[in-house]
């Protein structure tokens, strides 16, 4: 059985003494400290610090022991099935890191002059023209740093449109669908538009009917994610996207969930206008415990010119970049991306060349189908949804029955499979399924691990009903038991920060 | 398959319309092998020049910092780099406590209470900050230096308009560059949500009126949102001091790689208020108990703020962030400690004020444009020489030296000026290669 390091390690302001060092930076050579005023002269006194910051003091061995400790109280991909449903968490491939730590990316400023950067400007155009290959979209940019600020751009985007249109006042509304991503509706909201809400039909896709009698001249457009949260590809996408673009919307598309379409089907070729690709999912970037991601845009023709600056060119021998484009939003990021996880991924689709893309693809479906047939099975488990067609990427299962049963959730299960040395799937998510989990095994695991993981779920279930307790209180396993959050949160006892950790102990009578 | 009953994995796409279905191969490359694909990328970073091998004087937004080894090991632990967002926090302990221990420390160089666990970057929290205090506030408009970066400038248009925000900016006095106090003044009314100000600025310069900007916004009950570099605050006054009541910047010195601009991490502080607080957007980490109160832990707090709970009503899209940026700050942070800080930012000041000492004295050049402190840039002005910044920038390239970053189209009224950077790893002899080789452009002109 799994048992996590459980170091007692303290919080890093009681760690060290007084006067010790990690890192010392470099010294000021004397000429330069003789040739200029004394620091006190070049400073005025009202801009001076007066209290040294109350960072604590550790040696450097100190530092590396508390941060590797920490490291071994949390749980990666590299630690083992990691099934988060449209999270897409799958193996990093090494060589990618290796290639993004090189200080021939790390020392680029981006203003550098353009004949001293082609290298990375081709590498930026190549990545741009693959991923508008990919989604069969015209152009992409690069700029967004994760799935949502794509979604805010392609928002923005559509703002821009009915501007030029003379349709600003009027297109007032994003349609999402009831099993959107929460990112969907806020994107939407922050970018000034009304979200309406369409539900599912009882196939869990968007129901045409409810589609149809949202859709108005208020329309600017319907996001949607396909294959939707509950793994299942939006069968009437035709339909839609006619319904759509006869109300003169436009159809975006979240990349969340892109994986199991790669090489296989594209988004520009459904009708759709704008698309995000999240590239820390579907290209492998690592998460690093929830960034940095980057989430590329991409666009049909007429919107390119939307798009923000600058733009990345070439001429047929020198790469540039263009800032002029008068209709564009302008820009949502300082310079041009996250660049080094573009790199990642720019590597990763040469390491995969076309065909393993596609093969990519098919096991990520194939991987999440076993799943879903050894799971549905399971005592007190069911499959919301039609089971007879296939899923995609992922796979929605309920533990409703459990939870009559037994009064063990989807969230306990969710614990007690820490315990085991599994990640747990999303749970209570799509809001439409009751004690939902979401589970998208991604094609980096094999079928021993998938067979580890049903199997675990069959024994936990079984636990459930045998002996509730052992769920109910778990974790048992990991570094720490289960957590107070709602402590964590209330007004009275919310600790945010050191400092104010130091205020309510002082308060304290 | 067999499982399944399926022969073909084409049959899971059997609901896909044929007319959808790829079968015709893209166009993409081929798979390389793992040798092929680092030979093939390097060679092409290969053909980029950086600062590894010339002094290259840009900033900017975006600055060249030693980055400790530690860092880089620590990022590369594979449970902090291949992790999610820590979702189930028993089993994530380490990466909650390392962003607790980012969002403290950064709490402690700028003197707040609150930190989120991270922003993409200066500009989207700038963004971010306009929004947060227009919540706040109930008002909608924004007061802004006129001296800014222009992308963080249009970062913010971009972030503001949808929400009906207006942007006004205050002007600046021509000798000093200083904020004009008579501009907020007459500027700001019950109308302005915040003012905004930078320190140091855009052109490095340190704005010393910070009480009086804060007395002044503070009297029409407006918020006080400061960006700061924070390199500088081991040395320079932090906007805790001066009444800030939101703090953005950036945090990519701290630890991060330029990595052509991206990923950058943005900062986001504020007051112990709880009106602010639950403005604010991203993601915070906090300190609480298990649940049977025997041990101290750390979770995620005030979801309810946030897209996946708050859907259309969050305070924030935002979801993936920089986490693992954070971490890299807070070892950084962690590595300097109080007395680290202090020596940088003395370092970065002595060398910048030392490298505009030797330029000044060039004939024909000016520099700093402004009599005000400057910290680690500063701005030099060509115009005398009878050379654009471009064709200054072209002959320095030719002695493989990267001069600043083009100011003339930005800033017209500042004529033929360029932004020049220096920080710790710009030695005595790479600012001295600097000043021969202007001195040399100058005399064959």
């Amino acid at each position: 059985m799994f048992k996590q390091a459980s170091w007692d390690e303290p919080v890093v302001f009681n760690l060290g003494r007084k006067g010790r060092r990690g890192h010392l930076p470099p010294k000021t050579e004397n000429e330069v400290t003789q040739t200029v005023d004394d620091i006190s002269k070049l400073l005025p006194t009202n801009m001076r610090r007066k209290n040294p910051p109350m960072l604590p003091e550790l040696s450097e061995v100190e530092a590396v022991r508390h941060f590797v400790r920490l490291s071994e109280m949390n749980y990666g991909v590299d630690s083992g099935l990691y099934p988060l449903g449209s999270c897409t968490m799958k193996y990093s491939p090494k060589i990618n890191e290796q290639l993004a730590a090189l200080p021939l990316l790390g020392t680029l400023n981006p203003y550098q002059e353009e004949s001293t950067i082609q290298g990375i400007l081709e590498i930026l155009y190549k990545l741009e023209r693959w991923l508008a290959e990919i989604t069969g979209i015209h152009e992409v940019c690069l700029h967004p740093a994760a799935g949502a600020h794509g979604e805010l751009l392609g928002a923005l985007i559509m703002r821009a449109y009915y501007k030029q249109k003379g349709e600003g006042e009027k297109r007032t509304e994003i349609i999402v669908p009831d099993s959107a991503h929460g990112t969907n509706p806020a994107s939407a909201a922050m970018a000034g538009f009304n979200v309406v809400v369409v539900p599912s039909d009882d196939e869990g896709c968007v129901s045409l009917g409810a589609l149809k009698a949202a859709v108005s001249e208020k329309t600017a457009g319907l996001m949607l994610t396909n294959p939707n949260t509950l793994g299942l590809f939006e069968k009437n996408i035709d339909e839609i996207a006619r319904t759509i673009h006869a109300a003169g919307g436009l159809l975006y598309y979240d990349g969340a969930n892109l994986n199991p379409l790669l090489c296989k089907a594209r988004p520009g070729d459904m009708g759709f206008d704008i698309v995000h690709v999240n590239i820390h999912k579907t290209f492998s970037t690592p998460h690093g415990g929830g960034g940095p991601g980057a989430g590329p845009v991409g666009v049909s023709k007429e919107l390119t010119q939307f798009l923000p600056v600058p733009r990345v060119t070439f001429d047929g021998k020198n790469y540039h970049l263009n800032y002029d484009r008068p209709n564009s939003i302008g820009k949502i990021r300082g310079f041009y991306g996250n660049t080094a996880v573009l790199l990642r991924a720019y590597a990763y689709i040469l390491s995969l060349g076309r065909e393993g893309l596609a093969e990519v693809a098919e096991v990520s479906v194939l991987n999440a189908n076993y799943l879903m047939k050894k799971l549905k099975g399971i005592k007190g488990l069911e499959l919301p949804y039609n089971g007879a067609r296939p899923r995609k990427h992922e796979c929605v299962i309920s533990a409703k029955p459990l939870k009559t049963e037994t009064g063990v959730s989807a969230l306990n299960i969710a614990k007690r499979l820490l315990d085991y040395g599994f990640h747990s799937p999303t749970i209570y998510f799509p809001l439409i399924v009751e004690e939902a989990m979401m589970i998208e095994p991604t094609e980096t695991f094999e079928k021993e691990e998938l067979d580890r993981f049903a199997e675990t779920m069959k024994r936990i279930c079984a636990e459930a009903y045998a002996t509730p307790d052992t769920v109910l209180k778990a974790p048992h396993n990991t570094a720490i038991g289960r957590l107070d959050e709602v402590k964590a949160s209330h007004p009275k006892t919310m600790t945010l920060s050191w400092r104010m950790h130091q205020k309510k102990i002082k308060q304290k009578p | 398959m067999r499982e399944l009953g399926i022969k073909n994995i084409d049959e899971l796409y059997a609901d896909v319309p044929e007319k959808y279905r790829l079968r015709k191969p893209l166009k993409l490359p081929e798979a390389m092998s793992e040798f092929e694909v680092k030979r093939h990328v390097e060679s092409l970073l290969s053909k980029n020049r950086s600062c590894d091998g010339m002094p290259v004087f840009l900033g900017a937004g975006c600055w060249p910092h030693y980055v400790p080894a530690v860092v880089k090991e620590i990022v590369q632990r594979s449970e902090l780099l291949t992790a999610y967002t820590p979702y189930q926090p028993e089993i994530s302990q380490g990466m909650l406590q390392i962003l607790f221990e980012y969002q403290s420390m950064i709490c402690e160089l700028a003197n707040m209470e609150v930190s989120n666990c991270s922003m993409y970057d200066w500009a989207s929290a700038l963004g971010e900050a306009a929004r947060m205090a227009t919540r706040k506030t109930g008002r909608n408009e924004i007061l802004i230096p006129k001296i800014i970066h222009p992308e963080r400038a249009a970062t913010l248009q971009a972030y503001t308009k949808p929400a009906g925000i207006t942007i006004n900016r205050i002007t600046y006095d021509k000798e000093s560059g200083q904020i004009c106090l008579d501009d907020l003044k007459k500027k700001i009314s019950h109308k302005t949500a915040a003012v905004y100000i930078e320190n140091p600025s855009y052109f490095g310069f340190i704005e010393s009126q910070v009480d009086e900007i804060s007395n002044i916004t503070h009297g029409h009950n407006s918020l006080l949102v400061a960006g700061v570099d924070p390199t500088s605050l081991g040395i320079l006054k932090p906007p805790g001091d001066y009444g800030a009541d939101i703090v953005i910047g950036e945090a990519q010195p701290l630890g991060n790689a330029m990595n052509f601009g991206g990923p950058l991490l943005g900062i986001m502080a504020c007051k112990d208020d709880m009106n602010l607080i639950r403005q604010m957007p991203g993601r915070i980490i906090g300190l609480t108990t298990t649940q049977d109160g025997s041990r101290q832990g750390f979770c995620m707090t005030l979801q309810t703020r946030e897209q996946h709970i708050r859907r259309e009503k969050a305070t924030s899209n935002i979801c993936s962030n920089e986490a693992l940026c954070a971490v890299a700050s807070a070892v950084y942070m962690t590595l300097l400690g109080p007395e680290g800080f202090r020596e940088l930012g003395e370092t970065v000041m002595y060398r910048a004020n030392y490298a505009m000492r030797r330029l000044s004295k060039l004939r024909g050049i000016r520099t700093p444009v402004f009599n005000s402190p400057h910290f680690k840039e500063f701005t030099v002005n060509f115009d005398k020489t009878g050379l654009s910044v471009k064709q200054v920038s072209e002959k320095l390239l030719q002695r493989n030296v990267h001069g600043g970053k083009d100011l003339s189209e930005e800033f017209p009224e500042f004529g033929q000026t360029a932004l020049y950077c220096v920080t710790e790893i710009h030695s005595k002899e790479e600012i001295s290669r600097l000043v021969e080789a202007l001195s040399e452009i100058l005399e064959e002109r």
